[in-house]
């Protein structure tokens, strides 16, 4: 029996649910060597900002138990380079509609950035980071008061014609009041959860692994976490959800949509194993056959 | 280019207390240049830890490893025949080309192996080659057989005067007058700083930094240089002396 991969986003179909996470995939370079990317579902292209951004100093990485600590913060060329130098190149070897995140210090410069990278033929959504951890008066700030994440979304949704995700932070106290707030501001769908806010010490130096001092967590040990906040969205919101946090399997994935995301996303995975993504895709309908799945639709949200 | 297979450990032997050797047999046609280095998933550990190639021919590899933390502990903990995964051929490497004809090689403790096989490659194509190893102690010291062994002209120093010279590599570098065209160097950062503060010539320098991937996605191993950001893992690890900012 041939199974049924595909899913919706916004009226974008999907060949699968597989998006590797942005900040785990560059804009697609370095994975393409490894395989053709044209596999998955879409891929989430590194967070941009208005200005180019090194980011924080390092070490910006910390090994943890089942995860990783990145305190990388928001490094990238720059939305004129992305727009003119990555998305051209991206076009040669990626032939699907990719997810642009996008990122920013001020709600003039979400607008600004979202506006531009509206116009460009291969973004097939747009996802707002309103959940960095690692950079100071941005990112997170926005996601962690539903007023401000209702604010963003408005002045996103204004400027774009694309399908628009807001990219929410589980380093809250209500994450399903925060969904709700860009549910009625007009956000398209969500995307969730960014990293845990977590911080190592070198006990030997007395001195936080992290130049930043706190850092990002993600990896598996947070996907029970991530599994709880899109089943507390997905239940109280009525636009899709892209699950992200701790995958790194097909039973992985399909537990997610079990529990109401739409699509998956794949993202410190990558990183250990450059073919995690790829190996999902190819694993994801022998799963399916086990569980007595003909169409992964049919199982978003299942469980009640 | 790099490539992820599985190798099979041949030897796994310490130099000294801390310092191990592993060789490992395997696929190495993706390993180009001496100062690449290769990226290990190891059981229970959530990143891959990047471990410089020493030396390396068609089958085999080569890695001198520190014990510094639970990753390397775990390694040395592994016997012949267990099998290990690894990314290899990362990095960009030493570059053979700049090299004049009479190379200074200068390594500091575990910064030492990788100038191993670019000494080779180097008296291969015919340059005179002097290395310099820098120690804390005496006790720390290994390789200095293996280079001699290759031809090399071998330096010895030791902060505590134990062992060769005593004090920093740029002492040795100052009280024997050493002369040279180009260096290689690849050691702790105050070392490379030096280094870089004390020489009139060119040179390669290599860093360390942490890593998540190994292979240009994460970001997390970025630095600034004169042409630019870059990432260590795989616009470096070797920077060009005249890039190099502090």
């Amino acid at each position: 029996m041939v199974r049924d991969t595909s899913v919706v986003l916004s009226g974008l179909k999907l060949d699968n649910p597989v998006i590797p996470a942005s900040g785990t995939f560059g804009f697609g370079n370095e994975f393409k060597d490894f395989y053709d990317i044209n596999i998955l579902g879409s891929f989430s292209f590194k967070g941009t900002t208005k200005e180019p951004r090194f980011g924080n100093p390092t070490p910006r990485i910390a090994e943890c138990e089942r995860g990783m600590i990145n305190a990388v913060g928001l490094q990238n060329p720059g939305i004129d380079h992305v727009i003119a130098e990555e998305l051209p190149h991206l076009k040669t070897y990626f032939h699907k509609p990719v997810i642009a995140n996008i990122s920013g210090f001020s709600i003039e410069e979400y607008a600004y950035c979202c506006e531009r990278i509206d116009k460009e033929e291969q973004v097939g959504i747009i996802e707002v980071n309103v959940s960095c951890p690692n950079v100071r008066h941005g990112g997170m700030s926005f996601g962690t008061s539903p007023e401000a994440a209702a604010e963003v979304t408005r002045a996103v949704k204004a400027v774009t014609t694309k399908p628009v995700y807001i990219k929410l932070s589980p380093n809250v106290t209500d994450i399903v009041a925060i969904a709700k707030a860009c549910e009625e501001a007009g956000a398209d769908g969500l995307c969730l959860i960014n990293t845990l806010l977590g911080m190592r010490i070198d006990t030997m130096r007395r001195k936080p692994v992290i130049a930043n001092t706190m850092g990002g967590f993600s990896g598996p040990a947070i996907f029970p976490l991530a599994v709880r906040m899109v089943y507390q969205v997905a239940k109280a919101c009525s636009i899709p959800v892209m699950g992200c946090g701790g995958v790194q399997s097909a039973s992985n994935v399909i537990e997610m949509m079990m529990a109401g995301a739409t699509a998956v996303q794949v993202g410190a995975a990558n990183l250990v194993d450059p073919y995690a993504s790829k190996k999902i895709v190819e694993e994801l309908p022998l799963e399916m056959e086990r569980l007595g799945i003909e169409r992964l639709q049919d199982i978003i949200g299942i469980v009640k | 280019m790099y490539k992820n297979a599985i190798y099979t450990i041949l030897k796994n032997e310490p130099l000294t207390p801390l310092v191990w050797r592993m060789v490992l047999e395997g696929d190495t046609q993706w390993i180009t240049r001496p100062g690449q280095f290769v990226n290990i998933a190891l059981a229970g550990k959530f990143l891959r830890r990047p471990i410089s190639v020493s030396d390396y021919d068609e089958q085999t590899i080569t890695l001198i490893y520190k014990i510094v933390g639970e990753g390397t502990k775990q390694m040395s903990g592994m016997h012949a025949g267990e099998k290990l995964d690894l990314l290899t051929g990362l990095g960009n490497g030493f570059d053979t080309s700049k090299a004049t004809d009479k190379c200074l090689l200068v390594g500091g403790g575990v910064g030492v192996p990788p100038l191993y096989n670019l000494a080779k490659k180097l008296l291969a194509e015919g340059r005179q080659v002097i290395v310099i190893l820098g120690f804390n102690t005496a006790s720390e010291l290994f390789y200095e057989k293996e280079f001699k062994a290759l031809g090399c002209e071998v330096v010895v120093t030791t902060v505590d005067g134990s062992k060769g010279v005593k004090g920093f590599v740029t002492t040795a570098i100052e009280e024997l007058k050493i002369d040279f065209g180009y260096f290689y160097t690849c050691g702790p950062l105050p070392m490379l700083k030096a280094l870089y503060d004390h020489t009139e010539q060119d040179g390669q320098l290599s860093f360390e930094e942490r890593m998540g991937c190994g292979f240009g996605a994460c970001m997390g191993c970025s630095c600034k240089t004169k042409y630019g950001n870059k990432r260590i893992c795989v616009d470096g690890p070797v920077l060009d002396k005249k890039e190099v900012i502090w």
